[in-house]
C-alpha cells in the first residue's frame, strides 16, 4: 500500500513533467520541420518566460494575470529578432554552422540574463496557492494541475492550428517540401519566422507554468531544452501526439527513477534514453524508418 | 610539403623561445593553459575541420583523462607516465566503441547524441562522489617525474605541456596532408562521392573520432599532474562550447588556426579581467558573428578581408589608368 501510494505520486508528479517537456519538445519540432534545423537555444526561451513573469511582477509589481502574457509577449519576441538576425543570415548555410550559431544564441541568451538579472535561483508564487490535494493517497500541488490543464489546451490550439487554419497548412506544406511550398505562392521565409514565434512562445510559457514548482534560475533552459528534444527525439520530432507521448514517457521515468534508484543521477535517465534512441531508433519510438535522417 | 616544414619549424622555435620573453612572469602560467588548450582544440579540429563531424562533448574525454590519470596515479599509486598511457588507450577505446553508433548520425543529430554523451559523463563525475570526490574535486595528484626532474614549476610545465603540443602538431599536419588527411577532406566535403570513389568513410570516422579522444584524454592527464587537483566544472558543457569557439575562431581545418583561437581564448579573459565571470557572453556572442561574418576562421578570414581591401585599391586605380 505504502509503495502503491508512492508510485502514484510519482506517476502524478512525473506527468506534470512530462507535460512540460512535451510543449518544449513540440517547440523543436515545429522549428526542426520548418527549417530542418535543431535549435539549440529552444530551452532559453523557456527559461526567459520564467524570468521574464518574474521581474515583470516584481520589479513592475505587476499582476501575475498581466505579468504572464507580457512574458510570452517579450519572450516571443527575442524568438523573432533571434530568427531575423542568425537564421536568415545564414539559411543556405551547413548544418554545422547552423549548429554553431544556434549554440551561440542559446550563450548569449543566457548570459545576457545573468547580467540583467542574476544568479541565483528564484520562485515563482503559484498560480493558486500551494495546499496539497489528496488523491488516492497521494498529495498533489495545485500547480500540477495548472500544468496539465494549461497543456493541453495548448496542445488542442496546436493541432486546430496546424490543421485547421491557412498559416497552419501553409506551415506543414514547407515541412513536406519547401521548394514547392514556395511555388505555390506561401512565403516561405515568413513560415520559418512564425515557426519561431510559436516555439517561442511555447517554449515561455512552459517555463512559466513550471517555474512555480522547480524554481527558476538564468541556467534553467540548459536542462529543461535538453529534455525537451529527448522527447521531441522519442516522438519522431513530431509536432504532435507522439511527441506528448515522448514527453509523459521521459517524465514518468524521471520521476520513478529519482525516487525509486537515485536522484543524482535524475538527469542521466533523459540523456540515456536520448542516446539509446538515437542509436536504435533514430526515427522516434512510433516512426517508420527512414532511408537517411540527415 | 616543404612548406609545411618551415611552418612548423618557425611555429617550434617560437614555442620553444617563447619562455625567454615570459620567464618568471605570471604569462608563464597562462601559456602552460594555453598549450593544454591547443592540444584540445587542435583535437577536435582533427574531427570538426576535416572529417566535418561536429562533436559537443568532447570535454568528457578531456575529464576522462583528468580524472583517470589523477585516480589511477594518486588513489592507485600507479606510475604517473603508465597511467597516462592507459588512460588515453582505454578512452581511445572507448571512443572508437562509441563511434560507430554515434557517427552514424549527422549534423543537429550528431550534436546532441555528443552533447547528451557529454553531459552523462559529467553526472558521473559528479556523482560517483567514492571514486572522483565529486562535486568538491579530487586532490592530492602528483607532479609528473622524468629522472632527477619534477614538473612542478611554471616553466618545467611549460616545456612538459608544450612538448605534447608540439608532437600533436606534427602529427596532426602530416595526417592532414596525407592520404587519410585528403580522404576525411572528400568525406568533409561529399561523403557519399568519398564512399564511391573507395573511401571507408564510416571507419576514417570513427578512426579519427578515437584519435581525437586521445589527444583529449592525454591533455586531460596532463591538466591533472600540472593543476594536481580536478573538479566537475572543468570538464562541464561550457567547456566542449569553449573549444567549440576555439576552433570557429581560428577556422576549421587549419592545425595554427587552432593554435590561434587557443591562444586567443586563453588570453583575453586575462587582459579582460572585469569580463570574469561574463565572458561566456563574449563566446556566444564570439560564436555568432564569426559563423556570420568569417566562416573560415581567422586564419583564412584575415587574408581575405586584407585581399578585399587591397583588390578595392585595385579596382580604383584600373578605373583611373
Amino acid at each position: 500500500m505504502e509503495l502503491g501510494n508512492q508510485l502514484l505520486q510519482y506517476m502524478l508528479s512525473g506527468l506534470s513533467t512530462g507535460a512540460i517537456y512535451a510543449l518544449i519538445g513540440i517547440g523543436f519540432s515545429i522549428i526542426y520541420n520548418a527549417t530542418g534545423i535543431i535549435n539549440f537555444a529552444q530551452g532559453e526561451f523557456v527559461m526567459l518566460g520564467g524570468m521574464l513573469t518574474l521581474f515583470l511582477m516584481e520589479t513592475l509589481k505587476l499582476p501575475l494575470w498581466a505579468a504572464i502574457p507580457l512574458a510570452v509577449l517579450l519572450a516571443t519576441l527575442v524568438g523573432l529578432v533571434f530568427e531575423r538576425l542568425a537564421i536568415r543570415p545564414l539559411r543556405k548555410a551547413s548544418p554545422i554552422s547552423l549548429v554553431i550559431i544556434t549554440i551561440g544564441g542559446s550563450i548569449l541568451i543566457r548570459g545576457l540574463s545573468m547580467l540583467i538579472w542574476d544568479k541565483d535561483t528564484h520562485a515563482l508564487p503559484p498560480f493558486s496557492g500551494d495546499d496539497p490535494i489528496m488523491i488516492a493517497g497521494a498529495t498533489v500541488l495545485p500547480q500540477h494541475f495548472w500544468i496539465l490543464g494549461i497543456t493541453v489546451v495548448l496542445i488542442g490550439l496546436n493541432k486546430w492550428f496546424f490543421s485547421h487554419t491557412i498559416s497552419g497548412k501553409a506551415m506543414r506544406a514547407c515541412s513536406y517540401n519547401p521548394r514547392a511550398a514556395g511555388l505555390v505562392g506561401i512565403d516561405v521565409r515568413r513560415m520559418v519566422l512564425l515557426s519561431f514565434v510559436i516555439s517561442a512562445a511555447m517554449g515561455s510559457l512552459a517555463g512559466i507554468i513550471v517555474a512555480p514548482l522547480t524554481m527558476t534560475s538564468y541556467d534553467v533552459g540548459v536542462m529543461l531544452g535538453l529534455k525537451g528534444f529527448c522527447a521531441a527525439i522519442i516522438g519522431g520530432m513530431s509536432s504532435g501526439i507522439p511527441t506528448v507521448i515522448g514527453g509523459l514517457i521521459l517524465g514518468v521515468l524521471e520521476s520513478l527513477g529519482a525516487g525509486l534508484i537515485s536522484s543524482g543521477y535524475k538527469d542521466a535517465i533523459a540523456f540515456v534514453i536520448l542516446l539509446l534512441i538515437l542509436f536504435i531508433r533514430p526515427q522516434g519510438l512510433f516512426g517508420k524508418p527512414e532511408s537517411e535522417r540527415v | 610539403m616543404k612548406k609545411e616544414l618551415i611552418k612548423y619549424a618557425v611555429f617550434a622555435i617560437c614555442i620553444l623561445l617563447a619562455p625567454l620573453a615570459f620567464s618568471g612572469n605570471y604569462l608563464m602560467n597562462v601559456l602552460v593553459f594555453v598549450g593544454i588548450h591547443t592540444l584540445l582544440a587542435v583535437a577536435l579540429n582533427l574531427l570538426l575541420g576535416y572529417a566535418g563531424q561536429i562533436s559537443l562533448g568532447h570535454a568528457a574525454f578531456f575529464g576522462l583523462g583528468a580524472y583517470g590519470s589523477g585516480i589511477l596515479s594518486t588513489t592507485y599509486e600507479w606510475n604517473p607516465w603508465l597511467a597516462m598511457l592507459v588512460v588515453a588507450l582505454v578512452v581511445g577505446g572507448l571512443a572508437f566503441a562509441i563511434g560507430f553508433p554515434i557517427l552514424k548520425l549527422k549534423g543537429h543529430y550528431l550534436a546532441m547524441a555528443t552533447l547528451g554523451m557529454g553531459i552523462i559523463v559529467y553526472i558521473v563525475f559528479n556523482e560517483w562522489v567514492a571514486i572522483t570526490g565529486g562535486p568538491s574535486g579530487f586532490s592530492g595528484i602528483p607532479n609528473l617525474e622524468l629522472g632527477p626532474v619534477v614538473f612542478d614549476s611554471d616553466l618545467k610545465n611549460y616545456y612538459l605541456v608544450w612538448t605534447f603540443v608540439l608532437g600533436c602538431v606534427l602529427l596532426s599536419v602530416n595526417l592532414a596532408n596525407s592520404r587519410i588527411g585528403r580522404a576525411f577532406r572528400a568525406i568533409h566535403d561529399a561523403e557519399v562521392a568519398a564512399r564511391v570513389m573507395g573511401v571507408n568513410a564510416r571507419l576514417l570516422k570513427v578512426q579519427v573520432f578515437a584519435l581525437s579522444a586521445m589527444i583529449c584524454a592525454i591533455a586531460g592527464s596532463l591538466y591533472a599532474h600540472v593543476m594536481t587537483f580536478v573538479a566537475p566544472p572543468s570538464f562541464g558543457f561550457n567547456i566542449s562550447v569553449e573549444l567549440l569557439t576555439m576552433v570557429v575562431i581560428g577556422g576549421l581545418g587549419s592545425i595554427y588556426g587552432s593554435f590561434l583561437g587557443a591562444l586567443l581564448l586563453t588570453m583575453l579573459p586575462e587582459f579582460l579581467r572585469f569580463m570574469h565571470d561574463y565572458d561566456i557572453v563574449f563566446y556566444g556572442g564570439l560564436l555568432m558573428v564569426m559563423t556570420i561574418f568569417m566562416p573560415g576562421g581567422l586564419v583564412r578570414g584575415i587574408p581575405d578581408l586584407f585581399r578585399k581591401i587591397t583588390g578595392l585599391k585595385n579596382k580604383k586605380g584600373g578605373a583611373h589608368a
